[in-house]
């Protein structure tokens, strides 16, 4: 199987809103051994000035990889998941993500090199808070580069 | 939070922690993450695609090795940019069971650089398991007040 050179430069529009819930903040933030109050306790977070809960700074890698799937699965990519490797992650956040927040995410396809038999895909989610009438809040962009293994990589 | 860059040097060091992680934890973070990958809780499969066995998720590693940063913030939301390289696999083995870890991941940190312009400090961690470096130019961008 070869990783199609076309994908470069495409783009997958948002899919499906992601609602930011109380208790999933504290699940990931357990999950992640982290135990910062403002995850935790909301009277903890608006001692801090925030709104609600404040998500650990990789919550957003679960939009992040729900918006990858859609390459991952896109069946023109050529892209077998057993053979990936995460190989770097970056998170900018405009803004905190809040418990209640409406979040939607547009993946871009902004790199793809042959590496051995296998590729290097480079893939930027622009995340995006949904407003009264739909409008878009910038929150956080994330990218990533996952390795495809080619055969006996 | 009172961090000011006045008070705060490059060099300086933020801390350290200690995190054990078991294989419980990895089906947590899965559940947690949505990333069923089974080369994250799954033996024979992960030594069915070369790897020396069940290894943690390299979000896990990042996603936890951030608490010292947050700590010394004082605010999760003060953690403004945030990246690594994922360079060695953190290997978790099976201690089912037992009250050890599968798994010791050290995780230091210190100034890297303060921008004066931003007033934001960078920090340098430094992520250690099984005498490996498993992370690479992990750096967190940390607002001042």
């Amino acid at each position: 199987m070869t990783i199609n050179p076309d994908l470069q430069g495409r783009s997958y529009p948002a899919a499906e809103v992601y609602d930011v819930g109380r208790e999933k903040i504290r699940e990931f933030a357990r999950a992640v051994k982290a135990t910062h109050p403002a995850h935790f306790d909301v009277d903890a977070a608006k001692a801090l000035g925030h709104a609600d809960l404040v998500a650990p700074p990789t919550f957003a890698i679960i939009i992040a990889q729900r918006a990858d799937a859609q390459l991952i699965e896109d069946p023109e990519a050529g892209i077998d998941f057993s053979r990936v490797v995460h190989a770097d992650q970056r998170f900018t956040h405009h803004r905190p993500i809040f418990a209640g927040d409406r979040l939607v995410a547009e993946l871009h396809v902004d790199g793809v090199r042959a590496m051995g038999g296998g590729a290097m895909i480079t893939t930027r989610s622009e995340v995006f808070a949904l407003g009264a009438d739909d409008a878009r809040e910038p929150v956080t962009t994330t990218t990533s580069s996952i390795l495809v293994r080619g055969e006996g990589q | 939070m009172s961090l000011s860059i006045h008070e705060l040097s490059p060099g300086q060091e933020i801390g350290s922690r200690t995190i054990e992680v078991t294989r419980t934890d990895l089906v947590k973070y899965a559940g947690a993450s949505g990333d069923f990958n089974p080369i994250h809780w799954n033996e024979a499969f992960a030594t069915g695609v070369e790897l020396p066995g069940v290894i943690a998720h390299g979000m896990f590693t990042m996603g936890s090795a951030v608490q010292l940063v947050t700590d010394w913030a004082g605010d999760p939301a003060a953690v403004v940019d945030f990246q690594t390289r994922f360079t060695k696999p953190v290997l978790v083995t099976d201690t089912t069971g037992t009250e050890e870890p599968g798994a010791t991941i050290e995780v230091s940190g210190l100034i890297g650089k303060l921008d004066a312009e931003t007033n934001t400090a960078r920090i340098d961690l430094t992520v250690v398991s099984a005498g490996q470096k498993v992370l690479m130019k992990a750096q967190a961008v940390v607002r001042l007040s």
